[in-house]
């Protein structure tokens, strides 16, 4: 056949007609339009059967129930549990963002062992075979007392196992991370004699005081704070915010008082000056439920006149004293301290100086006060078997010092090890077993930390996560993460009544994990003799349910159990001194309270700035990284790409040739840092301010490698009075890049 | 030769993981469909049964057929899944609600999944291959013509139903076309 023009035009035409008359142009664009509608990488929403578990929030001591909604086995959603003592129905940005930590990629996903700098997966039976042997090969050479475990927490079935293991092993070395609860439980026990928490009766007080508490920022149980604070405004009430930089609270507040950094100690002591000369005083406390209130009479009326605190506060006299008028004509006054989040002990003189203010005031134990809450005691497990090893084990001094003739008060002192690891010729340390802490990154001056840890031949993390210690360990053994596992939560941080809360698995584990609480057990039986007759249960699900005893169901049902009808003991029953009362100043410490200054670190002339910190509750400084969503959230002023921004007064800028949003280097006696400039009226001229939780080296490329670590610019300010750590700041120098 | 050709090109063949015969499981069971595709405490619909429905029988091998030792050697003893091919499966843009459908219009099963309850067998499972979605929505025949209310599921089918049965196919806010009703 021969092809022409003609009959070519006509076979492509008819072809086109033919194609155009057909359904296939239809379908396919129909089909095309379908596929680019379901892009494989869109994320689609999980179909399936919809559940609700009720279960406990364990990322902050904070103690907030949550409710988690699962699509069949996918955890979707956390929200606040309705109804909850703590915190009804509200949670925190880090709350909502936990899921996130249950399918992250920052998980350890097995038993881990690093071989020659790198890590391989091993079994359980092998990694827990290693740790028994090193165990006893060090008892068997008589040192059982070179084994320490870091926890983030000293109650509950968890930590309290770690300590029994400790115990009957023979070691004294059980260390809890820092925080305010350190220097509150010691203000408790030397003013009113006894071992407690420290509650806030914040709802019901009508004028909140605080001392750079970081009220609505993450300050002890942080949304039961947010809530106290809505009931606060609700009642037309006041807070007043004593503190350097205008934070989010100070914003917030009905006052905001701007402060001489590290000086707040000298402020209380001021106001409680101004009271007592005035004869503003509870006088019904006073008179018959205190002792040695006239010595502390004679030293504020002496040492803290308004003129004077003036000078060392920067507070002006009329201030000082229209404050202390306001506050003691309060009905329900409450003052409250330790900085930001609460992260650091503190000066223990601070804590006293604001805690007798509330005591001048007579609202201890009472309605809107601060009250004594009895530390929780449904933990009774059978006497322990020591062995001859395990007793002289426990006659050793611990390691830190605590309880020590220098640090007699303190319970813990985990800020003084690295220095005592760093100045020993071989460590003191012979193994750590790190459970629930990441010390490498919150411990002040991380340069040292990281030195002395590497000194130490064994590091075993039971973390979930690849935090900073992890990552440098020798070997780790997996938790669950807290959506994984059962655990019970002692108490919520300072909410005033006895609660437990119990936090329950709503998923099935999704890696080879294992409940750290059944690896002690594990080891325990391992190890044999009087260790493994110590623990007598099969697990630790068996341990949990056996402790909390007649508590069980109403926890498994409702999620938490308090003690509704809870109220702090009488004036007359509460002081369990010597004198029975409560005692303005304390034999057992004599410099009390007063102020004492507690100078930043570092040359004036080289370091002419104060740089101090900042917490957000869109960043986590703990044990927990900040999750995606929080790192997304950050605002600008904070995070920058991937430099962190110091906040500089102009005028402080000016001086120095420092532009807005230009790239500084930081400096401080500890060590550098790349960072960014931000003009901001909020600080004062000669301070800084950066924020904690940013500058991680471990976990995901979300967080990794954003911003500088506070905490490896500043140095440990060991409290002469207590041993805590109580840097409020460090010296510093800023100089264009 | 387009008519034959294209169809073959454009879907692939797929087997079920599993031989099923919903004629016999009918027979067994006293509340219809709902026996097995029920609707959840909440309202909302389980769909394609799970293993843990059909294990509450199937726990030991029911009869000796070839596809009963398959499934309870494979997957019920393993605990795993079944992985069922949905032929009414929706793209992920598309929102329906089975309860407003049966529970509040009282509508068969049949007038959109056909006699799919009778069948003794599961046809082959025709995967679009642009789409990734069964040959069931845009309907067998490709020119799109159907003869039963079941033969497609695309959007125009719904909207004949709708328009039919006068439904408000609008926003209830607005009272404009409603395409966030559907497409969420």
């Amino acid at each position: 056949m021969k092809i022409d023009r003609r009959s070519f035009l006509a076979f492509v035409l008819g072809g086109a007609a033919g194609t155009a008359l057909s359904p296939l142009p239809w379908k396919l664009t129909d089909d095309l339009a379908i596929w680019t509608q379901n892009w494989p990488w869109t994320p689609v929403p999980q179909d399936g059967e919809v559940t609700y578990l009720n279960s406990t929030c364990t990322l902050c001591p904070g103690g907030c129930g949550i409710r988690v909604r699962k699509v069949d086995e996918r955890v979707v959603n956390i929200e606040g549990m309705q109804g909850h003592p703590v915190n009804d129905g509200g949670l925190c940005t880090l709350g909502l963002a936990g899921v996130q930590l249950l399918y992250g990629p920052t998980r350890v996903t097995s038993p881990m062992k690093k071989v020659n700098g790198s890590w391989r997966k091993i079994s359980w039976d092998a990694a827990i075979a290693e740790v028994v042997e090193k165990l006893s090969d060090l008892r068997a050479k008589g040192l059982p007392n070179t084994v320490a475990c870091i926890s983030e927490s000293d109650r509950g079935t968890v930590a309290e196992l770690f300590n029994r293991f400790l115990t009957v092993y023979g070691s004294p070395n059980f260390i809890r991370t820092p925080s305010i609860q350190d220097s509150y439980e010691l203000a408790l026990y030397l003013t009113q004699g006894v071992p407690a928490m420290a509650g806030f009766d914040v709802g019901n007080a009508d004028f909140i005081l605080s001392f750079g508490s970081g009220f609505i920022e993450g300050w002890e149980s942080p949304v039961y704070m947010f809530k106290a604070n809505s009931k606060l405004r609700d009642h037309n009430g006041r807070m007043d915010q004593v503190e350097p930089r205008l934070s989010k609270t100070a914003a917030k507040s009905d006052k905001w008082i701007a402060i001489n950094p590290g000086t707040e100690g000298a402020l209380a002591l001021g106001l409680a000056h101004v009271i007592i000369k005035e004869n503003l005083y509870n006088r019904e406390f006073v008179a018959a439920y205190s002792s040695g209130f006239e010595a502390h009479k004679k030293i504020v009326i002496d040492g803290y006149p308004p003129d004077i605190v003036a000078k060392i506060t920067g507070v002006d006299t009329a201030t000082i004293t229209a404050l202390a008028r306001d506050f003691a004509g309060a009905r329900k006054p409450l003052a409250i301290c330790g900085r930001g989040k609460g992260k650091t002990p503190g000066s223990l003189q601070e804590f006293l100086a604001v805690h007798t203010l509330n005591a001048l005031m007579g609202n201890i134990n009472k309605a809107g006060g601060i009250w004594a809450v009895p530390e929780p005691d449904y933990i009774s497990w059978p006497e322990l078997g020591m062995d001859n090893v395990a007793s002289t084990g426990m006659q050793q001094r611990r390691v830190d010092g605590a309880g020590s003739d220098k640090y007699p008060h303190a319970r813990y002192l985990l800020n003084r090890l690295p220095e005592v690891i760093n100045s020993s010729q071989d460590s003191p340390i012979q193994m750590l077993l790190v459970a629930s802490a990441n010390p490498r990154y919150t411990l002040a001056d991380s340069q040292s930390v990281a030195k002395a840890f590497e000194k130490i031949p064994l590091v075993v993390s039971f973390s979930s996560f690849m935090d900073e210690t992890t990552v440098n360990a020798d070997m780790i053994l997996p938790n669950h993460v807290y959506l994984e596992r059962y655990e019970d939560v002692p108490a919520a941080r300072g909410f005033p009544k006895p609660i437990i809360s119990l936090a329950q698995a709503v998923v099935d584990p999704l890696w080879n994990t294992r409940h750290s609480g059944d690896v002690i057990i594990q080891i325990a039986k391992q190890l044999g003799g009087p260790i493994a007759d110590a623990f007598h249960w099969d697990s630790y699900h068996a341990c949990l349910e056996e402790s909390l005893a007649d508590k069980w169901d109403t926890l498994v049902e409702k999620g938490y159990w308090i003690d509704e009808e809870f109220v702090a003991a009488d004036w007359a029953e509460a002081f369990e001194t010597e004198s029975g009362k409560f005692e303005f100043t304390s034999k057992e410490i004599d410099a009390l309270p007063q102020y004492n200054p507690l100078k930043a670190k570092g040359d004036e002339t080289f370091y002419p700035l104060v740089l101090i910190p900042y917490d957000s509750m869109r960043l986590t400084d703990g044990y927990i990284g900040s999750p995606p969503f929080l790192v997304k959230s950050l605002e600008a002023y904070i995070l920058q790409t991937n430099d962190v921004l110091v906040e500089v007064n102009p005028t402080t800028a000016k001086e120095y040739g420092l532009d807005d949003g230009s790239v500084a280097i930081l400096r401080t006696p500890k060590g550098n840092a790349r960072v960014k400039v931000q003009h901001y009226d909020g600080i004062m001229p000669g301070v800084i301010a950066m924020p904690r939780g940013l500058g991680h080296s471990a976990y995901d490329k979300f967080l990794a490698g954003k911003g500088a670590n506070y905490n490896a610019l500043i140095d440990v300010l060991e409290d002469p009075a207590s041993g805590y750590d109580a840097a409020w700041g460090i010296r510093a120098r800023l100089a264009k890049a | 030769m387009g008519w034959v050709l294209f169809p073959k090109l454009l879907y692939s063949q797929k087997q079920q993981p599993v031989a099923f015969n919903h004629a016999l499981h009918n027979e067994e069971v006293d509340g219809g469909c709902e026996s097995c595709h029920f609707f959840r405490d909440d309202g909302t619909y389980s769909g394609v049964p799970k293993l843990a429905q059909c294990v509450d029988c199937h726990e030991e091998m029911q009869g000796d057929s070839e596809a009963e030792r398959i499934f309870v050697e494979e997957y019920v003893a393993k605990g795993r899944e079944v992985p069922w091919l949905v032929y009414s499966r929706q793209p992920d843009c598309v929102f329906f609600s089975h309860a407003a459908h049966v529970i509040l219009a009282e509508m068969e099963c049949v007038t959109c999944h056909g006699p799919i309850g009778e069948s003794e067998s599961l046809k082959v499972y025709e995967e679009n291959r642009i789409s990734g979605y069964s040959r069931d929505i845009w309907g067998k025949n490709i020119a799109g013509i159907k003869r039963n209310s079941w033969d497609r599921m695309k959007m125009d089918d719904c909207s004949d139903c709708h328009r039919k049965e006068n439904v408000n196919q609008g926003s209830v806010q607005t009272h404009k076309g409603g395409c966030f009703v559907c497409h969420k």
